[in-house]
C-alpha cells in the first residue's frame, strides 16, 4: 500500500509530488508512468523538430527528481482502477494500491476518421516519441508537409517544420488561425507572418481523405480537401485538438463529461481520488464554469492544489482560464480569457493598434473589470493587466491608461499598488 | 532572503538604476562600453516607473508563490532551493513568454536577440545590488525577510 499513488507524471503529477513533499516528507508515493522519461517539456517538441532543443534541454526537473522526492517511480502504464479495492492495476498485471489517488494523465489527440488516416507518414503531435518520429521523416528527406488544424499545437508544429525547410500547408476548419485565441485582426496580423515564412495556409476547409503515393499505396502521397482540391504531400499531422485521457475511469463511479469532473479541491466524485491537468475539467474563473483547459501552467496548479489536498492541508483552486502566450514565427503573443467574444453589449472592448510594427493590444471590459485581452507584439506589460483581471479589479478610474505605451505600475491607483505589495 | 524594495518617496525619476543594472549585466562592466559598443546592449532587469509625480523602480519580488516559476513549460525559472531567489537559467529557456504572461509585476524582460528572458538576479555576486547601491537618493533598498 502506498499512501500516495500518482498515474501520469508530467505537469500535473510533478506539480502535485512537490506540493505533497512540502506538507509531508515521508508518506510513500507511487507515480506510474507509461513514458521511460516523462519530465520533459511536451511544449518543448516543437523545439526538438526543429533541431534546437535535446531531450536534455528539454527535461523540466534533473534525473534525480524522483529520487530526491523519495518516489518510487514505475514506469509501466495503468490499466485498471479498482475503486473498492483502492487498487490500480498496471499492464503487467501487478496493483499498486492507495490510499490517495491522483489521475494526472493528460491528454490524447483528437484524430478523426479519415480515409488513408493508416498510412505510413500520419502523425500527431503530443509526445516525445512524435517528435522523434517526425524529425526521423524529415531527416530521410520528407519535406512537404500538411498539418490539420491550425491551433496552439498545429502553429507550433508548424514552426519548426517551416525552420526545418519543410514546405507546410496548413489546413483549417474555421475562417481564420487560432481561432480560439484571437479575433479576426489578430489572426490577421499573424497569419500574414506565417505566409510570409511560405507557408500555404487554407482556412474554411478540412480534409477528407489521404492519399499514397503512385509507387507506393502505403505511404502518404496527398490529401484531398472537403471542397475538392487536393494537396501532394509526404507527410500528415494532425493537430485538431486533445481529448482529456479518461479511459481509466471508465465504467466506474468517477464522474466525468468530457474530462474528469472535480470540485476546488481537484477531488473527483469519489473520496480520496482526484484527478488534474488535461484529464480534469476545473474551474475557469472567467466564465464561471468547470471546463477542459489543457495547458501547461494550470495543470501545475492543479496538481499543487490535489497535492496539498492529498496530504491533508486544504487548499482550494482559485481557477484558471484559456490562457496561452505564443513564440511562434517571431510575433510575442498574449491572449487571456475572453480575447474573441462573441458582440455583446454587455462588453466594452478597447483597441490599440499600430499596424506598421505590428503591435496590437485589446483588452475586454465588463463592468469596468476585465475578462479578456490579446496583446501582440509588445507583452512585457501584460502580467499586469492579468494581475488585474484574476483580481477582478474595477479599471474605470485609470482605463485611459491601460493601453498607452508606457502603461505600468505607476499608471495603477494608490490602492491597488498597496494591495500589490509593492514596498 | 534578501529583498529589494522600492522608496517612492525618494526616488527622483532619474533612472540612474537601470544604467547600473545594464552595466553589472554587461560583459566588460564598463558604463560607457556597455552603452556604445555591446551589441546586443544589455537589458536592464530593473525598470524606472514614471507617472508624473509617482516615480520609483521595480525589479523582480522574488515572489513566495512564484506564479512565473509554477507556470514555466520548462523547468528554467524556478526558486533556487538554497538562496529562495527565483533565478532563470537561460539554457532551459525556450522563449515561450509563458512567465511573462503571469507576473503580476511585469518584472521579466524579453531578450528579442536570445530569445529568452531575463530578469532581476540580485546580483547574485554582489554584496549589495547595483542598483541599490548606485541610487544617488537612497529610493532602494535592501531587506531581510522570511522566505
Ligand atoms: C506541441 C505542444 C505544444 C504545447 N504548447 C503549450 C503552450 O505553449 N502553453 C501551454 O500552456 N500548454 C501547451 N501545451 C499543453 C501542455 O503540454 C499540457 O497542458 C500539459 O502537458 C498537461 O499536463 P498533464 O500533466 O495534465 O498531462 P500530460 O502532460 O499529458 O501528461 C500525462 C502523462 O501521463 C501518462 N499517462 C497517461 N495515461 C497513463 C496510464 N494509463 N498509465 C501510465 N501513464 C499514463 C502520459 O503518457 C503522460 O506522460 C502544449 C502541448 C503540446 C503537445
Ligand atoms: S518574475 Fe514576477 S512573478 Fe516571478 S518571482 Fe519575480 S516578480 Fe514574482
Ligand atoms: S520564457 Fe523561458 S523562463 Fe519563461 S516560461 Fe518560457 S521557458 Fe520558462
Amino acid at each position: 500500500m502506498s499512501k500516495y499513488v500518482i498515474v501520469g507524471a508530467c505537469a500535473a503529477g510533478i506539480g502535485a509530488v512537490e506540493a505533497i513533499r512540502e506538507i509531508d516528507a515521508d508518506g510513500e508515493i507511487t507515480v506510474v508512468s507509461e513514458e521511460q522519461c516523462s519530465h520533459y517539456s511536451r511544449p518543448m517538441i516543437s523545439d526538438f523538430v526543429s533541431g534546437k532543443a535535446n531531450l536534455e534541454k528539454m527535461k523540466t526537473r534533473d534525473d534525480q527528481f524522483w529520487q530526491k522526492n523519495n518516489v518510487t517511480l514505475v514506469c509501466k502504464k495503468a490499466v485498471g482502477l479498482n475503486l473498492s479495492e483502492h487498487a490500480v492495476t498496471l499492464e503487467d498485471g501487478t496493483n499498486v494500491s492507495y490510499e490517495k489517488l491522483l489521475l494526472a494523465t493528460g491528454g490524447k489527440p483528437f484524430v478523426p476518421k479519415m480515409e488513408g488516416q493508416e498510412k505510413e507518414g500520419v502523425y500527431t503531435f503530443t509526445n516525445i516519441s512524435d517528435a522523434e518520429q517526425l524529425a526521423q521523416k524529415i531527416n530521410a528527406g520528407a519535406n512537404r508537409a500538411v498539418v490539420i488544424g491550425a491551433g496552439l499545437i498545429g502553429i507550433s508544429v508548424t514552426d519548426a517544420l517551416t525552420k526545418r525547410g519543410v514546405k507546410v500547408t496548413m489546413v483549417e476548419l474555421q475562417d481564420k488561425i487560432l481561432s480560439l485565441l484571437l479575433d479576426a485582426t489578430a489572426s490577421e496580423i499573424v497569419e500574414a507572418a506565417v505566409r510570409k515564412a511560405g507557408v500555404n495556409i487554407i482556412t474554411g476547409q478540412s480534409v477528407q481523405k489521404i492519399l499514397g503515393k503512385p509507387d507506393n499505396e502505403n505511404q502518404v502521397g496527398s490529401v484531398v480537401l472537403t471542397k475538392g482540391g487536393q494537396v501532394p504531400c509526404d507527410m500528415v499531422i494532425v493537430a485538431i485538438g486533445v481529448i482529456p485521457r479518461t479511459e481509466l475511469v471508465a465504467g466506474t463511479e468517477v464522474k466525468t463529461n468530457r474530462g474528469i469532473v472535480v470540485d476546488g479541491s481537484m477531488q473527483t466524485s469519489v473520496p480520496n481520488v482526484y484527478a488534474s491537468g488535461d484529464v480534469a475539467e476545473a474551474y475557469d474563473f472567467i466564465l464561471n464554469q468547470n471546463r477542459q483547459l489543457p495547458l501547461w501552467p494550470l495543470a501545475v496548479l492543479e496538481g499543487r492544489v490535489a497535492g496539498y489536498n492529498m496530504a491533508g492541508k486544504k487548499a482550494d483552486y482559485a481557477g484558471g482560464t484559456n490562457m496561452s502566450s505564443l513564440k511562434y514565427f517571431g510575433i510575442p503573443i498574449v491572449s487571456i480569457g475572453l480575447a474573441n467574444p462573441k458582440p455583446d453589449a454587455a462588453l466594452e472592448i478597447l483597441v490599440n493598434q499600430d499596424a506598421e510594427n505590428t503591435v496590437y493590444k485589446k483588452l475586454v471590459l465588463k463592468d469596468n473589470v476585465l475578462v479578456g485581452m490579446t496583446f501582440l507584439g509588445a507583452i512585457e506589460r501584460a502580467g499586469i493587466l492579468f494581475y488585474l483581471m484574476k483580481n477582478k479589479i474595477n479599471v474605470q478610474a485609470f482605463k485611459d491608461a491601460l493601453l498607452k505605451d508606457d502603461f505600468g505600475l505607476a499608471a495603477l491607483p494608490e490602492s491597488v499598488r498597496t494591495q500589490m505589495n509593492l514596498e | 532572503m534578501r529583498k529589494i524594495v522600492a522608496k517612492q518617496e525618494h526616488c527622483i525619476g532619474c533612472g540612474i538604476c537601470e544604467v547600473h543594472c545594464i552595466t553589472q549585466h554587461s560583459k566588460s562592466k564598463d558604463i560607457i562600453k556597455a552603452y556604445n559598443r555591446e551589441r546586443p546592449r544589455p537589458i536592464s532587469r530593473v525598470r524606472l516607473e514614471l507617472n508624473k509625480p509617482v516615480s520609483f523602480a521595480i525589479q523582480c519580488r522574488h515572489c513566495n508563490d512564484a506564479p512565473c516559476a509554477s507556470a514555466c513549460l520548462t523547468g528554467a525559472m524556478h526558486k533556487d532551493e538554497k538562496t529562495g531567489l527565483v533565478t532563470h537559467n537561460p539554457e532551459k529557456c525556450m522563449g515561450c513568454w509563458t512567465c511573462v504572461m503571469v507576473c503580476p509585476y511585469g518584472a521579466i524582460k524579453i531578450d528579442k536577440e536570445g530569445h529568452v528572458v531575463t530578469k532581476c538576479d540580485q546580483c547574485a555576486d554582489l554584496d549589495t545590488p547595483a542598483c541599490v547601491a548606485n541610487c544617488p537618493n537612497g529610493a532602494l533598498e535592501c531587506v531581510e525577510v522570511e522566505s
